[in-house]
C-alpha cells in the first residue's frame, strides 16, 4: 500500500496527514509537490488540509488548477482511490470530484474543537461496521458549512454518499453533513481531521480507523490489522 | 566619521532642507538631531533622518530601558552539558537559544503589537503574529507553537468588544493559515486597558544546535538578497508610531499599520528553512520587521563588523514611484534580507523561484563599516552603521515613587471598615466571580485559534499550562508554556507585582509537570518620560529580575512596549512573562482537572489570608486597592519542588495553582473538566480570621491538588518532610453539587449551574444576533 500526499502552496497539515498514515499505519509514504504532472505509483493520494494559495478567493479555487490535478483526476477516472482533508475536501469539490460546496461557517468564525461524529452506512469500505456508530475527530476551519442544491442532496442521501454526520453542528452545514463520498466511490472527502486523531495523546484514535476504512476499498485485509 | 556632503537629489522632496519642525515631526529631541549631526558630520537627508528616527525610537533602540535590562540574568547558572545552555543571549540576535538536549534546542520570544491593534485591531493583531514568527524562522527554527497575551478593557463597552472580536480574528486569521498552532494565553480584562489593549504574541520553534543562524553580514563581497513580499507605503514608521501616546489622532494614522499576509508567510517559512539547509549557503538573515529595510541592513552590517551597500532601483516594488524615503522606511509585512555565500546565487534565486518568491540581488557587503543607499544612481543616504545601533543614545530617566502607593499599601479591610462576607453573600460572590471574564472560559476565544494543527499539542488550552509534543527527527520531547501577568498587583506594588508575574507562571508550568527552563518578557509601561511611570518600570525589572535569578530561569529575550497610554491615562503596568518548562516524561504531564470521585483534595501552601488586589475586592467592591500579595520566594521554592517531586513519582492526579478569584475559583475550575464532578470540602479547620479573605483571598504560593485516597499519607507525610504546608480539604464526589463547610457554616453550589457561568460568560458578551 503506497500512499501519495499531496502539497500546494499553503497546505499546512501536509506532515499531519503524512504522519497518520506513516506513523500512525507505518505504511510507505510520501508527498507529490503540486507542480508534478505524475503522481507515481500511489494507491491513495491525500489531499491535506491547509489554506492553499491563502485561500483568498474561495477554498481550494485556486489549487484545482494546479498542474497535478490533472494526474488527480486522472487517478479518479481510473478507480484510484482518494481522500480530501479539510481544504482538501474543499479543493475535491471545487474541481468536481466531489458533489457540493463549502462556505463560511454559519457562526462567521474559525471553529477548533473535537466533534461527535455519527457514521453513516456509505457503501462496502466506509460504513458502521468499519468504523462503529459513533466517532470522534477534531476540526478546523472557517469554511466548513456543506452546501449543495435539492436534487443533489437527494441523491447524495439515496446512494448513500454521506459519510459522516455531525451530533451537534458547528458550521451550519446542511444534513449536518460532515464527510460525503462520490457516486463511484472511490473519492472520500471530510472536514474533521483523522491526520489529528492517531497518536496516544490525541482526543481520540479514531483517525487510524478512518484512513483504515478509505484503505479497506482496495485493501479488505486492513481492517483485520492490529492497531 | 564625516563624509562628503550627498549630491543634491533630483526629487525636490528628498532635496528639502531639514527644519526644526521636520525634527520633531521624526519624533526627535533637538539634542538628538545634533548628535546625527555629528554622526554625520553634516546635515542629513530627508531618507537619513528617517532612517535616524526609527533606528533610535524606544522600539528599535530600548534608549530608555538598555541599562535596566542590563539587570536580567541571561545565563542558566545550573546548566549542564545536556541541558539548559543558553545558546544564544537575549539581545543578542533576534531570538534567544536554549539548549533541550540531544543536539536540539529551542528559540522563543514574545513581542508587542499594542499600537497597531488599538487603531486597527484585525490587521495590527495579525501582523503581530506575522512578526514574531519571523523572529523564530530567521533563527533557523521552525516554528511550532504561538501563544499570546492579551489585555482590554472591560468586556461590557461596545468599544472592548469590537476590539476583542478584531483581535482574536486577527490572531485566527494569520497563525490558523500559517499553520502554527496557538497553544495557549492569558487574557485580563480591565478598565486601565480601556482604548490602550494589550497584544503580545510569542513564537517557539525547534532547531539543532548546527542549524542555528545569526543576523551578521559577513564577508567582503557576498550578495545581499531581499526576498519575500515586495515593498509598498504600507506602515511607514511604524516603530517611531509604537512609540508615541495614543491620541484621538492615532485613528488617522492608520497608514503606520501594516497589512499581513499569512499565505506569503508561510511560503516564506518554507523557502527560507530550505534555503538554510542547504550547507553554507548563507551567511546571515534577519527579517525586516520594525523599520523594514532599514533595520535589517544597519543591524546586519553592525553585528558583522561589516558595511552594505544597497541600489534601491532593485528592491521589488508594489506601488509606483515610491521614493528612497519610504523604501526605507516601509514596514511592509513577510520580507526577509539574506546574505548569501559569494558565487552560489544561483542556489538562492532556485529555492525560490519554486516557492514562486521575489528574491532580488539588492546589494553586497562591504567593509567600510557603513549603511550605503543608492536609488536611480545617487546616494541618498551613507551613514556609520554602528551610529544607527550600538551608538545610539541611552538615558537613565527620572524616576519617582506614584503618590498614590502611600494610599493604596495602607489599605487594609479591617482598618477600611470592610465588611466580611456573610453565607448568602459568599454563595453569590463564587459565580459572579467565574463569570469574570478575566477568571470566566476563555473558549470563545482559543476555539477560534487552530490550536491543534502539527498535531503535537498534548493539553489543549484552558489548562495551567499549554504542553506540546516535539517531533525531533526521529526522537520526541515534551514542553510545557505559560504567559502571566497580573497588572493590578503591579499597580499596587510593582516590584512584587512583577516578582508574582513570574512565579505564578512557574507555578503553572510545576502544576503541569515541568521543570522551568528560560523566561521571556514584554514590558507594557506607560511614558517614559513620567517619572511615575519609569519608577514602575524599574521597580517591575528588578522584581522579574531577583525572580529569575532565585529560580535560576533565565531572560532570553524579550520586548520593551513603552507609552501604553491613552486620553483617560496609562494601562497598568504589565510585564507579562512566558516561561517555557521541560517536561522530562510524557507520564508526568498533569492537568488542572480533577480525575475521579473519592480522589482527596490537597491544599499546599496554607489557608489564603489577604484580600489586597483581588478580583474580589474588584468586582464586590468596586476597589483596586490594598498591598499586592506578598511572596515568600523560599516557600515558593519548597512547594514548586515538592509538587514537582510528588508528580513525578506518580502521586498527583491533578493539580492547579490558586489565582485570581482565590480558593473556591481554584476548587471550582478543577470540576470544569471532561468529568462530570462535585466536591465536598470542609473548611471549618483552617485558620481564617475572615471568610472572604479564605475563600476569594489571592494569596500566593498556593496549590490545590487531587491524590488518590491510598497515596494520601504518603503524599501529606512527604509535605511535613518538605516544610510545605499541606491541608487535607475533602474530596472530590460524583454528585453535582459543591459543599463546602466553613467556621459560619455551609455553603452549597450546583456544579453544572457555576459551570455555565464560567462557561458561557464571554460567549454571551460577544453573542451577535442571528447567528448559530
Amino acid at each position: 500500500m503506497k500512499i501519495a500526499v499531496l502539497q500546494f502552496p499553503g497546505s499546512n497539515c501536509d506532515l499531519d496527514a503524512f504522519h497518520l498514515f506513516a506513523t500512525g499505519l507505518g505504511l510507505p509514504t510520501r508527498f507529490v509537490w503540486h507542480k508534478e504532472t505524475r503522481l507515481g505509483e500511489a494507491d491513495l493520494v491525500v489531499v491535506p488540509g491547509g489554506f492553499s494559495y491563502g485561500d483568498y478567493l474561495r477554498c481550494g479555487a485556486i489549487a484545482r488548477f494546479s498542474p497535478v490535478m490533472g494526474a488527480v483526476r486522472d487517478h479518479a477516472e481510473k478507480g484510484g482511490v482518494i481522500l480530501g482533508i479539510c481544504n482538501g475536501f474543499q479543493i475535491l469539490c471545487e474541481a468536481g470530484l466531489l458533489p457540493g460546496a463549502l462556505i463560511r461557517n454559519s457562526s462567521l468564525e474559525f471553529r477548533c474543537v473535537t466533534c461527535d461524529l455519527a457514521v453513516e452506512d456509505a457503501g462496502p469500505a466506509f460504513n458502521t461496521r468499519s468504523l462503529g456508530r459513533r466517532i470522534r475527530l477534531p476540526i478546523a476551519h472557517g469554511e466548513g458549512n456543506y452546501r449543495i442544491d435539492a436534487a443533489g442532496r437527494e441523491s447524495l442521501e439515496t446512494n448513500h454518499q454521506v459519510l459522516l454526520r455531525y451530533v451537534d453542528n458547528p458550521n451550519g452545514s446542511q444534513g449536518s453533513i460532515a464527510g460525503v463520498r462520490n457516486e463511484e466511490g472511490n473519492v472520500f472527502g471530510m472536514m474533521p481531521h483523522p491526520d489529528r486523531a492517531f497518536e496516544r495523546f490525541h482526543p481520540s484514535r479514531d483517525g487510524i480507523a478512518v484512513a483504515r476504512a478509505v484503505l479497506s476499498l482496495r485493501f479488505p485485509e486492513i481492517l483485520k490489522m492490529s492497531a | 566619521m564625516n563624509r562628503a556632503p550627498l549630491p543634491p537629489n533630483p526629487d525636490p522632496v528628498l532635496n528639502q532642507p531639514i527644519t526644526p519642525e521636520l525634527v520633531r515631526k521624526h519624533g526627535l529631541l533637538p539634542e538628538e538631531y545634533e548628535l546625527v549631526r555629528r554622526h554625520l558630520g553634516g546635515e542629513p537627508t530627508l531618507t537619513e533622518l528617517g532612517i535616524f528616527s526609527v533606528m533610535w525610537s524606544e522600539h528599535c533602540s530600548y534608549k530608555n530601558t538598555r541599562p535596566l535590562l542590563k539587570g536580567f540574568p541571561t545565563e542558566k547558572v545550573g546548566a549542564t552539558e545536556a541541558f539548559g545552555r543558553v545558546l544564544v543571549k537575549a539581545g543578542e540576535e533576534n531570538a534567544g537559544i536554549i539548549d533541550i538536549g540531544d543536539g536540539w534546542a529551542i528559540a522563543f520570544k514574545i513581542e508587542s503589537h499594542n499600537h497597531p491593534s488599538a487603531v486597527e485591531p484585525f490587521e495590527g493583531a495579525a501582523t503581530g503574529v506575522g512578526g514574531i514568527i519571523r523572529d523564530i524562522f530567521t533563527m533557523g527554527a521552525r516554528p511550532v507553537l504561538l501563544t499570546n497575551s492579551l489585555r482590554f478593557g472591560e468586556l461590557d463597552s461596545p468599544a472592548t468588544k469590537r476590539l476583542l472580536r478584531g483581535v482574536v480574528a486577527g490572531i485566527s486569521h494569520y497563525g490558523n493559515c500559517v499553520g502554527v498552532p496557538t497553544v495557549g494565553g492569558d487574557v485580563y480584562f480591565d478598565r486601565s486597558y480601556e482604548g490602550n489593549p494589550l497584544v503580545n504574541a510569542l513564537c517557539l520553534g525547534t532547531l539543532r544546535h548546527d542549524q542555528i543562524r545569526r543576523g551578521k553580514a559577513t564577508g567582503l563581497g557576498n550578495p545581499v538578497y531581499y526576498v519575500g513580499a515586495a515593498t509598498g507605503r504600507d506602515g511607514l514608521g511604524g516603530a517611531a508610531f509604537a512609540s508615541k501616546e495614543l491620541s484621538a489622532e492615532s485613528a488617522s494614522d492608520r497608514p503606520a499599520v501594516q497589512k499581513g499576509d499569512p499565505f506569503m508567510e508561510k511560503l516564506l517559512i518554507e523557502a527560507c528553512l530550505e534555503m538554510m539547509a542547504v550547507p553554507g549557503l548563507v551567511v546571515g538573515i534577519q527579517d525586516m520587521g520594525a523599520a523594514g529595510l532599514t533595520c535589517s541592513t544597519c543591524e546586519t552590517a553592525s553585528r558583522g563588523g561589516s558595511g552594505i551597500e544597497i541600489e534601491l532601483d532593485r528592491v521589488p516594488q508594489r506601488e509606483e514611484g515610491m521614493n528612497s524615503y519610504e523604501i526605507m522606511l516601509s514596514e511592509s509585512q513577510e520580507r526577509m534580507l539574506v546574505i548569501v555565500q559569494k558565487g552560489r546565487e544561483r542556489e538562492i534565486e532556485e529555492v525560490f523561484a519554486k516557492w514562486d518568491l521575489h528574491a532580488a540581488h539588492v546589494g553586497t557587503v562591504t567593509d567600510t563599516g557603513r549603511m550605503l543607499v543608492r536609488q536611480h544612481g545617487v546616494v541618498v543616504a551613507d551613514i556609520p552603521a554602528s551610529a544607527l545601533t550600538d551608538d545610539a543614545p541611552v538615558y537613565q530617566r527620572e524616576s519617582r515613587r506614584p503618590a498614590y502607593l502611600d494610599e493604596t499599601s495602607r489599605w487594609t479591610p479591617e482598618g477600611s471598615g470592610l465588611a466580611d462576607l456573610d453565607l448568602a453573600g459568599a454563595a453569590a460572590a463564587l459565580p459572579r466571580l467565574l463569570s469574570h471574564p478575566t477568571i470566566a472560559s476563555k473558549r470563545w476565544i482559543y476555539r477560534q485559534y487552530d490550536h491543534m494543527v502539527q498535531h503535537g499539542t498534548v493539553v489543549l488550552p484552558g489548562s495551567d499550562a499549554g504542553v506540546v509534543r516535539l517531533r525531533l527527527g526521529s526522537a520526541e520531547k515534551f514542553i510545557a508554556i505559560s504567559n502571566d501577568c497580573n497588572g493590578r498587583y503591579c499597580y499596587l506594588n510593582p516590584r512584587r507585582g512583577a516578582t508574582i508575574a513570574m512565579v505564578e507562571c512557574l507555578r503553572n508550568l510545576v502544576c503541569a509537570g515541568a521543570t522551568p527552563l528560560a523566561m521571556t518578557d514584554n514590558l507594557n509601561f506607560g511614558n517614559p518620560y513620567k517619572p511615575e511611570a519609569f519608577y514602575q518600570l524599574k521597580e517591575c525589572v528588578a522584581g522579574l529580575a531577583e525572580a529569575c535569578r532565585f529560580f535560576d530561569v533565565p531572560v532570553v529575550g524579550g520586548n520593551v512596549s513603552l507609552y501604553n497610554e491613552s486620553p483617560e491615562g496609562a494601562i497598568d503596568p504589565t510585564p507579562t512573562v512566558s516561561v517555557v518548562g521541560f517536561i522530562e516524561e510524557e507520564a508526568h504531564i498533569t492537568r488542572q482537572f480533577a480525575r475521579e470521585a473519592g480522589e482527596r483534595l490537597v491544599l499546599l501552601g496554607g489557608a489564603p489570608s489577604e484580600l489586597g488586589g483581588s478580583q474580589f475586592l474588584g468586582l464586590i467592591h468596586g476597589m483596586k486597592t490594598g498591598d499586592a500579595p506578598g511572596v515568600d520566594l523560599g516557600a515558593e521554592g519548597r512547594l514548586q519542588g515538592f509538587l514537582l517531586g510528588q508528580i513525578r513519582v506518580g502521586r498527583v492526579r491533578a493539580a492547579h495553582d490558586l489565582s485570581e478569584g482565590g480558593l473556591m475559583v481554584a476548587l471550582s475550575e478543577m470540576l470544569f473538566g471532561p468529568e462530570r464532578l462535585g466536591a465536598a470540602v470542609d473548611l471549618s479547620g483552617l485558620p481564617a480570621p475572615r471568610l472572604d479573605a479564605l475563600l476569594f483571598g489571592e494569596s500566593q504560593g498556593r496549590v490545590l491538588v487531587s491524590v488518590s485516597p491510598a497515596e494520601l499519607p504518603a503524599f501529606i507525610a512527604a509535605a511535613g518532610a518538605a516544610r510545605v504546608p499541606a491541608d487535607d480539604i475533602g474530596r472530590v464526589s460524583a454528585a453535582d453539587a459543591l459543599t463546602v463547610k466553613t467556621a459560619l457554616g455551609p455553603l452549597e453550589w450546583s456544579v453544572p449551574g457555576l459551570r455555565t457561568a464560567w462557561d458561557t460568560s464571554i460567549e454571551r458578551a460577544m453573542k451577535r444576533p442571528g447567528l448559530g
